[in-house]
Parts: C-alpha cells; sequence; structure tokens
C-alpha cells in the first residue's frame, strides 16, 4: 500500500499494476502470475510477448477489469479499481476500456452498425443519432462502413474483427486492449490494424495493449513487455 | 439511463425467435384465459344461485310456531313447588297461526334503519275443484309489490307481470302443476274450496313456477286481502313475516333481537340455509386452485424457454459484459424478455377470457329452475381482469427472475476462455 502511495503521482500513467498476483486452483494451486508491475503511459502503444500459457491472457482479462479475483491493485488514471463493486466496474469497462478479442465478438442478430453503437448506446451520453454518426465513422475509418447494414453473421473474418475494433472505439476509452486482435488476419489486414493503432496512439492519445504472438508486430509498437512464467522478464 | 437499448436486445432476442416465444406467450394465454372463464363463468353461477336462494328467501322470517306452553299451570303452583312433576299427553294450546300484534310490529320494524323492507304473508289452506275432484293446496297472500320488490317475486311468475296480480283482486297466480292437472289457462277462473267450507272463484293472471314440483303442484299466489278472506280472519291475521336486511350479515343479530323484543319465532337465512355458503366457498376455491395451477405451468413455459435463450445466449452475454453493460443490464434484459411474453400473453388472455366469456353468456341454457333465465349466467366483473393482469405480471416475473439473474452472475471470463 506504502508503495501504491508513493508512486502513484509522479508519472502520466493511464494504466498501472501493484503486485498482481493470480492463481487458480484446479486441482491445486498453481500460481499463474507472480508479482506483475507494469504500467502503460497515455497515448503509447504496448505489446505483450511470451509463450504459449505463461499468463497473457489472464494478466489482460485482469486489467480490463473482468476477472475481479487476484491479489495487488490495479490503477486505471491514477484511480484504484481493486474492490469496486461489479455494477462500478462496468461503468467503467463501458467509459475508459475498449477490448478487442482474438475471436471477433459479434452480437449475431444485430447489424454490424448496431453492433458498434451498442456501448455507446449504454453509456447514454449522446444521442442515438449522434452515437450512430460516430459509430459510421469509426467504421469508415477502419474502411467497412459499406458493410453497416449487414448482419454481423454476413461479414468476413477480417472485416469482423475491423468492426469489433471499431466497436472498441465508440466511446472514444482512454485505453485499448487486445488478446491477439490480428491472430485471425492476414498480413495485409494486421498491417491495416497495426496502422490504426498506431494513429489512436499518436494522433488521439490512446494507451495500447496488445497481447500478440507476432514478432514483426510487436517491434514496431514503443515497447514489449516479454512474460514468461507468469513474470515480466523485461 | 439506458433502458432503452436494455428493451430493444429484448426485444431483438424475443424477435429472432418468434416461435418459442409465441408458444410461451400462448402459455400464459391459456392460462389467463382459462381463468377469466372459469371465474366469470363460476361466480355468474355463483350469483344465479344467490339470486335463487339468498335474494328469494327472507333474510329473517318471523312466524308463530304452534307447540305446547313451556310452563305448565302445575309449575306455577306453590304446592308442588321443588318437587318432580311429570306431565303426560301435553296439548299444544289452542291458538292461531298467525303472528301476534303483527301489524304495529311491522311498522315498528320498518322504521329501523337496518332493514331494507318488511313485507307479510298469510298462508291459508285451501282444496282446487274441478267437477268432484278435489287437489289439496296452500294459497299465500301476499302484498305483490313489495314482495317483487324484496324478493323477486317475478322471477316465479310465467306470463304475467306482477302488477297484473297486485291491480286484480280477485287474481290469483297458479302453480303451473295444478294447472296442468285441471288443464287450466291464463284467463280462466279456477274454483277453490277454503277450510272454513266457503268457494271461490278466482281469476288466472298467470303461472307460478318455482322449478320445484311438489311446491308447483300445491302453491298458488293471492293478494293478502284475498288469503285473509279465504282464512276467514281479519285483516291482522298475518302467518308470516319477511324481513331483508341491508347487510345480510346482520341477519342473525336482527333475528335474536326481533325473537326476544317481541316474544315470537325468528328463524334467519343463514341458519336456514347452512349448507349454502359451502357451496359458493368451494366454487371459488376450485376456480381459484384450476387457474392458479395453469399459470404456474404457463410460468414454468417462461422458465424453460429463458433458460434455453440463455444457453444459448452465452456468448452475446460476454460480450455484453465486456464492453460495460453491468450484471443487473443483463438482468433486466431477460425480465423484460419475460414481461414482454407476459405482458402480449396476459393481454391476449383477457382477449380470449373475454371473448369465451361472451360466447357462453350467449349460449342457451333453460331450467325448469329459473324460467326467467335463457342463458348461461357469465359474470363480466372488471375486477377480474385486473386480478388475471396482475397474475399475468406475477407470474411471468418470477419465471422470468430465476433465469435473469442466473445470466446475470454468468463470468465473461469463462466464456470468452472457453472459445
Ligand atoms: N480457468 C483456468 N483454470 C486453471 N488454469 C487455468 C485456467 N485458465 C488458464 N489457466 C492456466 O493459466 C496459464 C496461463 O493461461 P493463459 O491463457 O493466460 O495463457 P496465454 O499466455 O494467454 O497463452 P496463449 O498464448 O496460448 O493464449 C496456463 O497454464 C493455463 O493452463
Ligand atoms: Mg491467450
Amino acid at each position: 500500500m506504502a508503495y501504491a502511495e508513493s508512486t502513484s503521482t509522479q508519472n502520466n500513467h493511464i494504466l498501472r499494476t501493484v503486485e498482481v498476483q493470480k492463481s487458480f486452483v484446479d486441482p491445486v494451486e498453481v500460481e499463474v502470475l507472480k508479482n506483475i508491475n507494469i504500467w502503460v503511459d497515455k497515448g503509447e502503444f504496448v505489446s505483450i510477448m511470451g509463450k504459449s500459457g505463461c499468463g497473457k491472457s489472464t494478466l489482460l482479462y485482469i486489467l480490463s477489469t473482468m476477472d475481479t479475483n487476484y491479489k495487488g491493485q490495479l490503477f486505471l488514471a491514477d484511480r484504484l479499481l481493486t474492490g469496486l463493486s461489479g455494477n462500478e466496474l462496468a461503468v467503467v469497462r463501458n467509459e475508459q476500456i475498449g477490448f478487442v478479442f482474438q475471436f471477433h465478438y459479434l452480437l449475431p442478430e444485430f447489424s454490424v452498425l448496431h453492433n458498434v453503437m451498442m456501448p455507446g448506446l449504454k453509456l447514454g451520453k449522446k444521442s442515438r443519432e449522434e452515437v450512430e454518426f460516430d459509430a459510421m465513422k469509426q467504421l469508415r475509418l477502419l474502411g467497412v462502413d459499406d458493410q453497416a447494414t449487414k448482419k454481423a453473421t454476413q461479414i468476413s473474418g477480417g472485416q469482423k474483427q475491423r468492426v469489433a475494433i471499431a466497436r472498441a472505439l465508440i466511446n472514444e476509452p482512454k485505453i485499448i486492449m487486445g488478446d491477439e486482435p490480428t491472430g485471425n488476419l492476414d498480413s495485409r489486414n494486421a498491417d491495416i490494424v497495426f496502422d490504426i493503432f498506431k494513429e489512436l496512439s499518436s494522433e488521439l492519445g490512446t494507451s495500447l495493449l496488445v497481447v500478440t504472438h507476432d514478432a514483426d508486430f510487436a517491434k514496431r509498437t514503443d515497447r514489449i513487455i516479454e512474460m514468461a512464467d507468469g513474470r515480466v522478464i523485461s | 439511463m439506458s433502458n432503452g437499448v436494455l428493451i430493444q436486445i429484448a426485444k431483438t432476442h424475443l424477435l429472432t425467435r418468434k416461435k418459442q416465444s409465441a408458444i410461451a406467450s400462448l402459455g400464459v394465454t391459456f392460462g389467463i384465459g382459462t381463468f377469466i372463464v372459469l371465474v366469470s363463468f363460476m361466480t355468474g353461477l355463483n350469483g344465479l344461485l344467490d339470486g335463487l336462494i339468498l335474494n328469494r328467501t327472507p333474510h329473517v322470517r318471523i312466524y308463530n310456531e304452534v307447540k305446547p306452553n313451556p310452563v305448565q299451570p302445575i309449575e306455577k303452583s306453590e304446592r308442588f313447588k321443588g318437587s318432580v312433576n311429570m306431565i303426560h299427553s301435553i296439548k299444544p294450546k289452542q291458538e292461531l297461526s298467525s303472528v301476534r300484534n303483527s301489524l304495529p310490529m311491522m311498522a315498528v320494524l320498518k322504521k329501523n334503519p337496518l332493514i331494507k323492507g318488511v313485507t307479510p304473508q298469510v298462508s291459508a289452506r285451501i282444496f282446487y275443484q274441478s267437477g268432484s275432484v278435489l287437489l289439496n293446496g296452500n294459497a299465500i297472500g301476499i302484498d305483490v309489490l313489495e314482495e317483487d320488490r324484496l324478493f323477486n317475486f317475478k322471477q316465479y311468475i310465467v306470463g304475467a307481470n306482477p302488477s297484473d296480480l297486485a291491480n286484480n283482486e280477485n287474481g290469483i297466480v297458479l302453480g303451473i302443476g295444478v294447472a296442468k292437472k285441471l288443464s287450466l289457462n291464463i284467463g280462466d277462473r279456477v274454483q277453490m274450496l277454503s277450510s272454513t267450507g266457503a268457494t271461490f272463484r278466482l281469476k288466472i293472471v298467470g303461472f307460478f313456477q318455482s322449478g320445484l314440483a311438489d311446491l308447483d303442484k300445491m302453491q298458488s299466489y293471492v293478494n293478502v286481502k284475498m288469503a285473509q278472506r279465504i282464512a276467514g280472519q281479519g285483516n291482522n291475521f298475518i302467518t308470516d313475516i319477511s324481513v331483508k336486511l341491508y347487510d345480510i350479515e346482520k341477519a342473525k343479530y336482527m333475528s335474536d333481537q326481533i325473537a326476544n323484543t317481541y316474544g315470537v319465532n325468528a328463524i334467519d337465512i343463514k341458519t336456514a340455509n347452512a349448507q349454502f355458503e359451502t357451496g359458493t366457498s368451494i366454487r371459488n376455491i376450485i376456480t381459484y386452485a384450476v387457474s392458479i395451477t395453469l399459470l404456474i405451468v404457463a410460468g414454468f413455459g417462461i422458465y424453460n424457454i429463458l433458460n434455453m435463450v440463455i444457453y444459448e445466449k452465452m456468448n452475446d452475454i460476454a460480450i455484453l459484459k465486456a464492453t460495460g453493460f453491468s450484471g443487473s443490464d443483463v438482468k433486466k434484459i431477460f425480465i423484460y424478455q419475460a414481461m414482454f411474453i407476459g405482458i402480449v400473453g396476459g393481454l391476449l388472455g383477457l382477449l380470449l377470457g373475454g371473448v369465451m366469456s361472451y360466447a357462453i353468456s350467449k349460449a342457451p341454457f333453460e331450467t325448469e329452475a329459473i324460467p326467467t333465465v335463457k342463458t348461461f349466467p357469465v359474470n363480466f366483473d372488471p375486477l377480474f381482469y385486473l386480478i388475471g393482469s396482475v397474475f399475468a405480471l406475477i407470474t411471468t416475473f418470477f419465471a422470468g427472475y430465476l433465469p435473469a439473474k442466473k445470466a446475470s452472475k454468468i463470468d465473461p471470463v469463462d466464456i470468452i476462455r472457453g472459445q
């Protein structure tokens, strides 16, 4: 606690962890995350790399506030998120965090446009028309605006991934997290996604934290966090 | 704040599986529809039977029972005081079967604020005569218009209005059984022999039909004056006084009070018709038990379908939660779905119930017992429709609540990792 307070003032960290530790009991207790102390600065594009099974996804679920069952502390823009209620965390996720999954997770019964609008409608800060306008803007940015009226099940994998990114952007979050967001894309589409991310961080000041296995992708980011066996090694 | 989007999601979920949603709604429709039909019909029937017995029966009947004097002369004698007196073959006192002091008593009772009306009856034994044939019978003298106002006399007469009898001093409403036996018609005259031996020829203005064959074979109605003449008595000869109260619940109290105050015999309707209440309450219990059972079955239908939807929609729930929808938002989405099903099904059920009740109320239903009733009795009380709506909402809410709660607890990490 003393450590957390002493370090929480002097920087422009958007996201920061203090001694995060996570174990699964299955059937014996296994520690999958050990003493994780990482941070992401405002506008910084950070990638996480590491061998399969080293705990990258597990860490990302904690950072995205979806997993609350961990030890240690998590700060978002100097606000302690650890210990907040489920409803409070939902608000944080809705307003400040965009999440892109490895598998394009869209709501199959809704149109592409509606999928993108959904978190904006939930936030409720703008009128429906404004949200729709923003959503179209994001879709255009990602080059899938021509698919807007189609059902989410009627577009290709790469298009779905870009729609999912558009959705993550709709509320102009402080940070976007992705778990292998380009894992399912061909290199051309992966490049498009990378360029969009780069643009977001440099032009809008959005922070990015992306898990990837793609070394070329990682090399082009601002900083790489290396993980092995539940620890950060560099 | 963002309920609009929740409702929209709920609606989309329902509309993408129209068939299941429709079936779940139909369950509610049948539950509510059946409830409305059952309760309308049953209470209609209760009302009819109430009309049959309760509305036609005096709340308190005052009469004079002919019985031996409980205080025999020997009890009053000083000489035999304290000893055990045995008297055999006690005879009832020689007295008239009329109620004592009936006219002043009626005048006083009419002023009582609890009493809606008081009407006299004069019962006279007679023989109906046709040639040499004599039929045993009973002529009852009534104050026709009061009798109709208080006890629906109209419901027993066929072929005439109460005023036809009231306006004809020499008129008679003849028991329909008697009329059949003697082949008499309205407008004919019937000849009667009184117990004093006098002969009366009265004009038939209508027939009396109670539905009880034995009664219809004996009983006829005339004006009070005529009955007193038949009995050979004066105008204070009154054998029964019928009292109707504003509140039937006060009948017992009133009958006790009258009996004590005037030293007459009085019996209240509850004591006289004790079996009647039981029938009414059993019909009510059956109605509600059947309807609630149907609604619970409908509730299980909703519960089942929502559980299925939630199972299929695990991914969607995970996405919604990951993008900032809270557990309570997810819960609302599914409760809304249940409520949609409940409201649509419930409204259709009210409609179905109303239409079916209407059809039943138009179906022919003829019975000897109630000549004035031609169709099934149905009670269109709006209260039932209100109760039905409340039932529908409550059942669907609970049927939706449990699956919705389960959905709100789904951990998005489990689902995302499971991919
Ligand atoms: N629900 C769970 N119960 C028990 N152990 C788990 C559970 N989820 C993950 N693990 C374990 O935690 C470790 C880290 O898993 P995680 O999914 O974070 O790895 P990863 O670094 O994302 O791997 P990959 O690159 O293959 O996606 C693994 O050893 C895994 O077996
Ligand atoms: Mg992973």
